[in-house]
């Protein structure tokens, strides 16, 4: 399973990075690779040219601003997982982290990575929604702020143009007891049958549907419809949503 | 590049894995390919010092980095590494085919937590599959590596130990217990 | 003749190596090789109106595109390995398909390029034009026979075959209580971590031929490759190197890739390699796939069965390469530890548009051990019987040996078992598992099963004592993580009373032993460790004769140990086991070393010629083993589960194996084989699962979808042992290598079963499984 010929670029800067994405047809940004590498060795994903960021400068920060934390496009999830910052100010985001496939994974996967990814049973994706966080978008044209709802518009489809590309991500701070997140998975580091994460009294969901869905937490599955997968059907999967968020809430459902 | 502290120059095909550039361009086929998706762990390697799959990275973008396979723990000759050391003496291997993806992994995450708990040590060996051993002399060989290393008194070869990482992570909000 | 060695958990000789990274496994070898790739279909049934591969010959570095057109052989069916009568229907697949395709992987092409990116390239420029045609899926649908998978088999029916003993018709309609059942079992794939691999080079100057292959079997390899390109077998070298797990679908012969590697390699002039990937593998390898058996019990008040009736379907995918192997030895091995007075067995092979099937570690045991498990439990949920109270009613006593069942083994004799202690086994197997552990949806469950093992024909090993006193020693069966180098060490150690670690084992290399048949079935201790057996022995009886000429006592007083042959209670009268070997070879010329001892003016006199008549030069001999019948291992295995009543996610608490496989030679690898064969049996019951679409198509051909047990999946299983000796060879031994996967899918039903109350008839089981179970079920 060898991938498909492409041209690579490894720009030093991000206005490079901008020019590529924005004169080039047919590109993929590489961040982590854990999600897009897999893809080109099944040869499920043909892009005539590969953009890697993992050298740009400046964009492994991790710092607060506005009340939150921001985190920078090319950090990896086990930095972020083992951050101080984010674990006394952002604590649910090092706590998803842990169920986010394994510690090797993490160790090239990045945050923003796995939100432009977009993958409707992404832990990373359903933690944004909830916080209320957003991303930095930069192209040769500007900056914009996308929000957590306006973000993910379908299986791994998310609003962002073909030349833009995530600089980071933004969480609003909160406490560790305000949080919870779960999720049912067949083995450990496995992609989520459904899961949960929580905020005061906010639940997002992931696995369940196209993108991660806020829901209401007395009636989690209202309007819910989601397609079955190999290892869980329709019914299953909202079975199991009512499960955990009741247990989310320390309720015996 | 350097791979086990040698120069190598940078490959000339951008799609060239890493995987097979170490096997192929550097002759070092103790790193071993079951899956190139990044499930099975076989292809397990050190960059920097912080194992990864190498099966999930373009050679290409491991220029400017250190990478340490498993031949480089123990350079020929040498005493064996002290994971090496613990999973010969726990029958931690049988085909030894997902075998130096379970050293490396294990190393790295030793070189970070030396002194892991068990829940620790069990995320730590999730995430390589093997299918001969059933995971328990694996289990054994890593309680036996913390033990030795503890004795070694100095760091392992072949690698720069990354900074020490923050103390114990917070319990997981799982439904996880075994 | 010491006993150090055998039961002794030595450390395995081959793990530094291994550790190091030095293992030499297929995909190592390089020899600038060329690399292969194959068009594969992706129909799982339809007709070859036409096949291009213009575009891929003149793709970058490509050396060759092969069809059927272009081979020689290419009309030719591959081997059909193991006929049956009852095969009235066999039928293999040709190397390249050329007019239809019968499963989804079929190969169709093989490209032959400088590396395996380029030779991937040029096979995606195949351009095959294909006609889809109905697809026939589950072996439900196959026995239907709505579309037929070969145009010339009726109702898809490889073949039928009944076997009975006793009248189970007079039985079950006198028996007080009747029971039906319908249980399904669908395994799935070994999946072993190094995928298939196969290197080749031709050397047209000495017209060899010399073959890498990741195969369970060189020597049968070696047999029809010299057959196919006519070729003397003594020019054809077949070697396993380091192989990454076997499991069964490796024993499985001549993929096409088998040939075409090869063949290749002969007609380009250089070196051919191809490595399998994950993807193909799946597709491509051998599955053991489904059966489904209907079962009708008949049993008296105290459960004890008097008849037992099981008419089941085998799921052969689209062809029976293996013959039918899998379902004789379901059919043999049924009614396992159990005493049943009548007994028929039914089954019809099906095709279905799939991947073949073959032996995966259990062969078939798996299933014959949940239908009768399954079975005992509902006999005792019926008659309100404790589940191990019900089994020992049932079992074969320890005074009925040898018990002879009746059925057919895969030894083409009956299945006689050889020694045993069933209910000892099933005793130790709960006192070990113990008090059932406090709190809710918890479960037990247990199995006792039987194992046959070690069949034949045969194997054979060499052993010979260089001039240095180290020991080598080749056997033709090849190791794929059975730690065979360590433990036939330890066998040959003991009998010539060296070191083990100086003693140096070679396998599954033809060109150092070209006899055997293969590593499978749990055969290897067997055969090949006796083997071993009685030619060390024939080593030590000519070192004594030699030593005593040289110490001018009786061979009878003589022993070996400590590396020297020495007077039995005198050991300081000894003769080095190293100047043994020099003087088994009359000299006249010394080399160093020693060498001297044995020239003809230092050797000491003797009367008649230097190699008296019948000897043969060199401290070296062959043996053979060949069994008169399979051993019979056996086990109980039991276990604690919990299973979550909301998400359904299975927890297991406790599990605990009781094994029996005669004598142990080395624990740590017996052990490490029950360890390793438990996850694949937990792997079995809840997560591993071949799910096909309408089309044919397998929709989890990756590990993130096929869900291999993890660590955090597999617990440590407590693993306690009993010996019964095997009656049947000199070692006594009775071969462990698939105890631990046999039972597993049984014990987990059972304590699933226990713990949320609702029957379980299939395999393998998962929370989405379960909670359809519960819904369904009665509240």
């Amino acid at each position: 399973m060898k991938p498909p010929p492409f041209e690579y670029h490894a720009p030093d800067s991000v206005g490079h990075a901008l020019d590529l994405l924005a004169t080039l047809e047919d590109a993929k940004v590489l961040a982590g690779g854990q999600s897009l590498i897999p893809l080109l060795n099944f040869r499920l994903a043909r892009p005539a040219h590969l953009v890697d960021v993992n050298r740009l400068p400046g964009l492994d920060g991790i710092y607060e601003r506005d009340g939150g934390v921001a985190i920078g496009a090319t950090v990896r999830q086990s930095i972020a997982e083992r951050d101080p910052l984010l674990r006394e100010r952002c604590p649910l985001l090092p706590l998803a982290l842990q169920l986010v496939a394994h510690h090797v994974i993490r160790n090239r996967g990045t945050i923003c990575g796995s939100l432009a990814h977009a993958d409707p049973a992404a832990e990373l994706c359903a933690v944004l929604l909830v916080l209320g966080g957003q991303v930095v978008a930069r192209s040769t044209g500007g900056e914009r702020v996308i929000a957590a709802r306006e973000l993910f518009l379908g299986p791994f489809e998310t609003a962002l143009a073909p030349e833009e590309l995530i600089t980071e991500a933004w969480l609003p701070a909160h406490e560790a007891g305000e949080v919870t997140v779960l999720e049912e998975s067949r083995r450990h580091g496995d992609f989520a049958m459904a899961g949960v994460a929580r905020f005061r009294d906010r639940v997002a969901l992931f696995g369940v549907a196209g993108t991660p869905v806020l829901a209401d937490p007395d009636d989690p599955t209202r309007d819910l419809q989601p397609s079955g997968d190999l290892e869980s059907s329709p019914e299953f999967k909202l079975h199991l949503v009512r499960v955990l968020v009741a247990r989310a809430y320390g309720r015996t459902p | 590049m350097r791979v086990n502290g040698i120069n190598r120059p940078a490959p000339s095909i951008p799609r060239r894995l890493l995987s097979d550039y170490l096997r192929g361009e550097c002759g070092l086929t103790g790193t071993h390919v079951g899956c190139e998706h990044g499930v099975c762990g076989c292809c397990t390697v050190l960059l920097d010092g912080r194992a990864v799959r190498s099966c999930l990275m373009l050679a290409i973008q491991a220029e400017g980095h250190e990478v340490t396979t498993v031949e480089g723990l123990a350079p020929d000759g040498s005493a064996l590494h002290p994971v090496q050391l613990a999973f010969k003496e726990c029958h931690g291997l049988q085909c030894g085919f997902c075998t130096p993806g379970f050293v490396m992994a294990i190393t790295g995450l030793l070189n970070e937590n030396p002194n892991p708990t068990p829940q620790e040590i069990e995320e730590g060996i999730a995430g390589n599959l093997c299918r001969c051993t059933g995971y328990a002399s694996i289990r054994r060989a890593v309680h036996r590596a913390v033990d030795l290393m503890q004795q070694a008194p100095s760091p392992p070869s072949g690698d720069t130990p990354p900074p020490p990482a923050s103390p114990g992570t917070p319990p997981a909000a799982r439904q996880r217990d075994i | 003749m010491t006993t150090r060695w055998f039961g002794a958990p030595v450390q395995r000789l081959e793990d530094e190596r291994l550790l190091r990274g030095r293992g030499r496994y297929t995909d190592d070898l390089d020899e600038r090789a060329l690399h292969g790739c194959f068009a594969r279909s992706p129909y799982a049934h339809a007709r070859i109106r036409s096949i291009d591969v213009q575009a891929a010959r003149g793709a970058p570095g490509v050396h060759a595109v092969y069809t059927a057109a272009d081979l020689p052989f290419g009309d030719r069916d591959l081997p059909l390995l193991i006929p049956h009568p009852a095969l009235t229907h066999g039928r293999t697949q040709r190397c390249l398909a050329s007019e239809v395709v019968r499963y989804a992987g079929e190969a169709v092409a093989f490209v032959v390029a400088d590396d395996r990116y380029l030779a991937e390239d040029a096979a995606e420029l195949v351009e095959v034009d294909y006609e889809p045609l109905p697809v026939v899926i589950t072996p439900e649908a196959a026995a239907e026979a709505r579309h037929l998978v070969h145009e010339d088999v009726p109702g898809n029916v490889a073949a039928q075959l009944t076997q009975q003993i006793g009248d189970v018709e007079a039985a079950l309609a006198e028996a007080p209580r009747t029971l039906s059942l319908r249980l399904r079992y669908e395994r799935g794939a070994a999946q072993p971590m190094e995928a298939r691999a196969v290197w080749a080079r031709w050397d047209p100057g000495e017209r060899r031929l010399l073959v890498y292959d990741s195969t369970q079997s060189p020597t049968s390899i070696r047999g029809g490759l010299a057959v196919l390109f006519g070729l003397p077998e003594t020019s054809v070298d077949v070697v396993a190197p380091d192989v990454g797990g076997g499991f069964g679908p490796k024993i499985m012969l001549f993929y096409p890739d088998e040939l075409l590697v090869p063949y290749s390699a002969m007609q380009l002039g250089r070196p051919v390699k191809w490595t399998e990937d994950r993807a193909e593998h799946f597709l491509a390898v051998n599955h053991e796939r489904g059966q489904v058996h209907d079962v009708r019990v008949g049993f008296d008040a105290d459960g004890r069965v008097v008849a037992l009736d099981v008419d089941f379907i085998h799921d052969a995918g689209a062809y029976t390469p293996y013959g039918i192997i899998l379902p004789i030895i379901t059919a043999a091995q049924t009614t396992g530890p159990y005493s049943v007075p009548n007994y028929r067995t039914r089954f019809r092979a099906l095709y279905t548009n799939a991947t073949p099937t073959s032996p995966y570690r259990g062969a078939g045991r798996p299933h014959a051990c949940f239908v009768m498990e399954r079975t005992l439990d509902a006999i005792a949920a019926d008659r309100g019987i404790d589940r191990a109270e019900v089994r020992r009613r049932n079992l074969i006593q320890p005074d009925q040996f040898p018990y002879d069942t009746g059925i057919a083994w895969q030894d083409g004799n009956r299945a006689v078992y050889d020694s045993g202690n069933y209910p000892a086994l099933l005793d130790e197997g709960l006192r070990l598992l113990g008090p059932r552990p406090v709190g809710d949806n918890v479960g037990l469950g247990l199995a006792v099963y039987v194992e046959g093992t070690g069949v034949g024909p045969y194997e054979g090993a060499h052993v010979q004592v260089l001039v240095s006193g180290k020991v080598v020693a080749a056997t033709g069966i090849p190791s794929q993580g059975q730690g065979h180098a360590t433990v036939m060490a330890q066998i040959v150690a003991d009998v010539l009373g060296v070191e083990v670690a100086d003693v140096q084992i070679h396998s599954g290399d033809t060109r150092r032993f070209q006899w055997g048949v293969g590593t499978f079935a749990s055969r290897g201790a067997v055969t090949a460790g006796n083997a071993m057996h009685a030619a060390a022995l024939q080593v030590a009886d000519k070192a004594k004769r030699i030593a005593s000429e040289q110490l001018e006592v009786d061979p009878q007083d003589l022993e070996l140990a400590d590396g020297k042959v020495r007077v039995r209670g005198v050991p300081e009268r000894a003769v080095p086991l190293a100047a043994v070997a020099i003087l088994s070879n009359p000299l006249r010329y010394a080399f160093g070393g020693g060498a001297e001892i044995a020239t003809q003016f230092q050797a000491p006199p003797r009367l008649g010629p230097p190699l008296a008549g019948g000897e043969q030069p060199g401290l070296e001999a062959t043996g053979f083993f060949s069994p008169s019948g399979s051993t019979w291992a056996s086990g109980c295995h039991a276990a604690y589960v919990r299973v979550d009543p909301r998400t359904y996610r299975l927890e297991i608490l406790r599990y605990v194996v009781v094994h029996d496989c005669g004598r142990v030679i080395n624990p740590l690898v017996l052990e490490g084989q029950i360890q390793g064969g438990v996850a694949q049996g937990i792997g079995g019951a809840f997560y591993e699962r071949l799910v096909y679409d309408d089309d044919g198509q397998l929709r989890n051909a990756s590990f993130m979808e096929f869900l291999i047990p993890y660590a955090t999946e597999v617990p440590d299983a407590v693993i306690g042992h009993l010996e019964t000796p095997s009656p049947l060879n000199p070692l006594g031994v009775k071969g462990a290598g698939e105890a631990g996967v046999i039972p597993v899918g049984a014990v987990i039903a059972s304590a699933i079963e226990d713990a949320l109350g609702v029957p379980v008839r299939e395999m393998p089981l998962s929370p989405q499984r379960l909670f359809d179970l519960k819904a369904r079920s009665p509240r």
